[in-house]
């Protein structure tokens, strides 16, 4: 599949209709998603015929990109009822069946409830801003205890030096994989301008 | 909820220490076409705890002709990793619940999805 054929399915994937500030419900956007993917898969392999995490799947669009290039299975986990409903939709009109959900609590999984189960986690995770700090590094640190090859992971840039400290200090081997613009629409009330650029990583860390 | 998500799902309600495997009690399952991959399925055996996914195969009426050891040599036994595939991959439960074999605490399943959220009280 080419990369513009994929992000053009993705532009069909349904997002939040109320995101909740709480649980910093942005979507990945389709151009994001895909080029995230598109690398995963073809730079790194770690897509097709294995067993994939996606944690904070929200509406699904990186679990539906996954399945799309032929995961062996991709494992959605959100904690929220209203994601998980429109991302049950949407994998129901795309007629995927190499998909699962999980209703789960990332921050409070212990590390060893599915240690080493998955092969790749991949994951856009809350930034662990203003309302609840430090919850990016919750989700990394779960997904790393989670895979047996690679995590590949949304961060904001700003934060690049602090995680590369605690990858080392997890033994765990970090590669920045691109440097994105995230252009984060003003989904919520206290956005004051039309949308908001941020500078955001696209992060591998590969467990060996 | 696939077999294969099962396999991995255990319960953390505080004070537990065995909460593994979940019983399934599901009033409806169906089984749905996925496209066979034996390689894939060759890898996760190994990781899978064999005897959850008999039981668990049995619980929900599934077992069919699974063996319940596990077979030398499946890397080549297409027909043995078919069956596995089926178990794991295509049969699905859409409503029920999972109850913790310690705690009997039960995390229900709607429209295929297992809610495993704790109350603060129990986590």
């Amino acid at each position: 599949m080419k990369l513009k054929e994929l992000e053009s399915c993705l532009q069909q994937v349904d997002t939040f209709e109320e995101p909740k500030i709480l649980l910093e419900q942005y979507p990945t956007s389709p151009h994001i998603a895909a080029c995230m993917l598109y690398t995963i898969h073809n730079t790194f392999d770690d897509i097709e015929g294995k067993l994939v995490a996606d944690l904070g799947c929200g509406c699904g669009v990186l679990s539906i990109g996954a399945a799309m290039l032929e995961a062996g299975l991709c494992v959605g986990f959100d904690i929220d009822d209203n994601a998980l409903e429109i991302f049950k939709r949407n994998t129901e009109e795309f007629e995927l069946t190499n998909i699962d959900l999980i209703q789960s609590d990332i921050s409070s999984l212990g590390s060893d409830s599915y240690a080493k189960r998955f092969d790749t986690v991949i994951m856009n995770p809350p930034f662990g801003t203003k309302h609840n700090p430090g919850m990016d590094m919750q989700f990394l640190k779960t997904a790393l205890t989670m895979a047996t090859t690679a995590v590949y992971s949304l961060h904001k840039t700003t934060t690049r030096d602090h995680i590369q400290k605690k990858a080392s200090d997890w033994g765990v081997n970090m590669e920045v994989i691109a440097e994105l613009r995230y252009d984060l629409p003003a989904s919520y009330k206290f956005h004051k301008k039309k949308s908001v650029d941020i500078k955001v990583d696209f992060l591998r860390f590969s467990i060996t | 909820m696939k077999l294969l998500t099962h396999n991995m799902l255990t319960s953390h309600v505080k004070g537990v220490t065995k909460g593994y495997p979940l019983l399934i009690k599901a009033t409806e399952v169906t089984v749905r076409e996925v496209e066979f991959n034996p390689e894939f399925v060759s890898r996760m055996i190994p990781k899978l705890e064999w005897s959850a996914l008999v039981q668990a195969a049995d619980w929900i009426g599934h077992l069919q002709d699974l063996p319940t050891e596990l077979v030398t040599d499946y890397e080549k036994n297409e027909d043995f990793l078919r069956k596995v595939h089926r178990v794991l991959l295509e049969v699905e439960v859409l409503e029920g619940c999972l109850q913790c074999p310690e705690s009997g605490r039960e995390f229900p399943i709607s429209r295929g999805v297992p809610n495993m959220l704790l109350n603060e009280d129990e986590a």
